[in-house]
């Protein structure tokens, strides 16, 4: 037997213990949210302290636990949680145009940067990323706020007369998912321009193409696969996104996050915050596939 | 040739989109900063440069007590997800094919994606069902179920571009698999292995949703205070706190880049053996 299969049967062994810690803590609890969002709600119990509370809705969810679909047809039948799911994907979707707008500049020049530049930029993109998501939501709103810096700096450049309302907006609320999302735009996309062949771009020049003609014909479509798997990293989170909806934009329309969050803690309804998940989970389906297969096809390549 | 270089020159356009980029990215974070050292109440004007909101951080329990359970929180579950997602790495990348391996890395490429309150929910379903009391614990298993799935992906990918020449070279010399691994894998990913426990460290510290799910009465994390006081509008005192768990990020990404620094240089002094 070769040296590399000796090695094979151990390295398998080690799969053991996070294997059955994925099915005990990832899979399994799927079932439980299938099972409570298939079960009628028979709650309608006042709130005492969370954990009794909490606790004691569940046994009244075991007692009625019949099979049903009432909470799905709730679902489509409201139109507060269609409008919800319609928004989240919308948003979602807004968004990624934007960050695919804002980061593939970044990522290109990026690329085009001397080699001993990369890793520095490389690095000055990953740091926001392990920096606090909320501390950087929370950094916004601190210059979005009505006598913030912005509305000062405006005021102070004349541009506006009174201090605009930046808050509780849609604005604000991209500004947030665009600055908050933007690594994980930017690495894939990078990491696809950086590997390019310079040779083809060579190619072209020698055939008379212009610069901006070969980056169409050349660059961008051997970068799809880099924009493909950016827009998953971003959509998939950001349609079940909770914070940034919750803190930056308005309350007039709420993202299913924020939905599924409001049923949960302060409907205390959990069939219909269970039905809601899975109901999201539907949706991301198709993109987490094609993610699941993107993520597999580059570790083929890369063996 | 003077073609290759107008295709191939970092441009001004180049230069201006990574100014612009770079500028937007840490505008924010430096202005949070600045104003945390802000003497004056009123968080828009600025006083003179003080310290007093770091004094005040320091007198507010609640507060103290969700740093420092937060701090065990992260400090654990980061220690178990970096061993589970160490073996994973290792059995997808050196396991080759084995049964149930799609599901494998599926269950471990999902939760990357996967919207945080999906799987806050899906967990507290679960320790509800099992009637586990609510609190350290739950939080702890629960980041350590998100964590690893980054800590696989780190390791993963530093096995994956090593030289598996160096191994079989090893058994070649009359090591079993288990001396072969320890004698020459696991020095080589060891830096990958600290970089992954870093990031699942600073992950767990930050983490609102799953965590306010999990958790139980009397045990808030950070994340959850600070949350909490947000909703109610913008105190001088958070900025203060939030510029302590920076500078603790920024301490860990530094360990982290010279921890990979070390990689690189004993990858050089291996590589010729």
């Amino acid at each position: 037997m070769s040296a590399r299969g000796l090695f094979t049967r151990p390295a398998r062994l080690a799969a053991i213990a996070p294997y059955l810690w994925m099915v005990l803590f990832f899979l399994v609890p799927f079932g439980f949210v299938l099972k409570i969002a298939l079960s009628q709600t028979a709650i309608a119990q006042p709130p005492y302290v969370p954990v009794f509370d909490l606790a004691q809705g569940f046994h009244t969810i075991e007692g009625a636990a019949e099979l049903s679909l009432d909470n799905f047809r709730l679902l489509l039948s409201d139109n507060l949680y269609v409008f919800s799911y319609l928004r989240s994907l919308g948003v979602a979707a807004i968004s990624s145009a934007m960050l695919l707008a804002i980061g593939y500049p970044i990522a290109y020049g990026m690329a085009r940067l001397p080699q001993q530049w990369r890793a520095v930029a490389m690095m000055l993109v990953i740091v926001p990323f392990w920096t606090s998501f909320l501390i950087r939501i929370y950094a916004w709103i601190n210059i979005l706020q009505h006598d913030g810096l912005l509305n000062q700096l405006l005021l102070g450049l004349h541009l506006i007369s009174q201090p605009v309302v930046w808050l509780s907006t849609d604005t604000a609320m991209y500004l947030g998912m665009v600055y908050s999302y933007l690594p994980f735009m930017i690495l894939p996309l990078y990491a696809t321009l950086a590997k390019m062949d310079p040779g083809l771009l060579e190619a072209a020049a020698d055939l008379g193409a212009s610069r901006l003609r070969s980056f169409w014909l050349v660059t961008f479509p051997l970068s799809l696969p880099g924009v493909l798997a950016g827009v998953l990293l971003c959509f998939i989170p950001i349609v079940g996104e909770f914070v940034i909806p919750d803190l930056l934009a308005g309350s007039s329309s709420l993202m299913i996050g924020q939905t599924l969050w409001l049923e949960f803690f302060t409907n205390k309804d959990w069939p219909v915050a269970s039905a809601t998940a899975v109901v999201l989970l539907l949706l991301l389906v198709l993109p987490l596939v094609v993610y699941d297969r993107l993520q597999r096809r580059e570790l083929e390549t890369a063996r | 040739m003077k073609q290759l270089d107008a295709h191939d020159t970092f441009s001004r356009f180049n230069a201006v989109s990574l100014a612009l980029g770079f500028a937007f990215l840490y505008l924010p974070i430096v202005i949070l900063v600045i104003y945390s050292f802000n003497a004056s109440r009123l968080v828009t004007v600025w006083g003179g440069w003080s310290l007093r909101w770091y004094g005040e951080f320091f007198r507010d329990r609640a507060m103290i007590e969700a740093a420092l359970m937060s701090f065990r929180v992260a400090a654990t579950s980061a220690t178990i997800a970096t061993l589970l997602g160490t073996l994973a790495a290792i059995a997808l990348s050196r396991g080759e094919g084995f049964r149930g391996r799609t599901l494998f890395s599926g269950m471990l490429y999902a939760p990357l994606v996967m919207p945080e309150v999906i799987t806050g929910l899906s967990l507290l379903l679960l320790f509800v069902a099992v009637e586990a009391e609510r609190g350290f614990w739950t939080v702890t298993i629960a980041h350590t179920t998100l964590t690893m799935c980054f800590v696989t992906v780190v390791v993963q990918s530093r096995l994956r571009a090593l030289d598996r020449s160096l191994e079989e070279a090893a058994m070649d010399l009359g090591c079993n698999p288990a001396r072969a691994f320890a004698a020459v894998t696991l020095p080589l990913i060891l830096p990958a292995i600290a970089a992954g426990w870093m990031l699942a460290f600073t992950l767990s510290l930050d983490d609102l949703v799953i965590a306010s799910f999990t958790t139980g009465p009397g045990s808030a994390t950070l994340p959850i205070r600070i949350y909490s006081e947000v909703r109610l509008g913008v105190k001088p005192e958070i900025n203060a706190i939030c510029t302590l768990v920076i500078a603790l990020i920024a301490m860990v990404i530094v360990l982290a880049s010279l921890a990979s620094k070390l990689t690189s240089a004993r990858g050089e002094s291996v590589a010729p053996l």
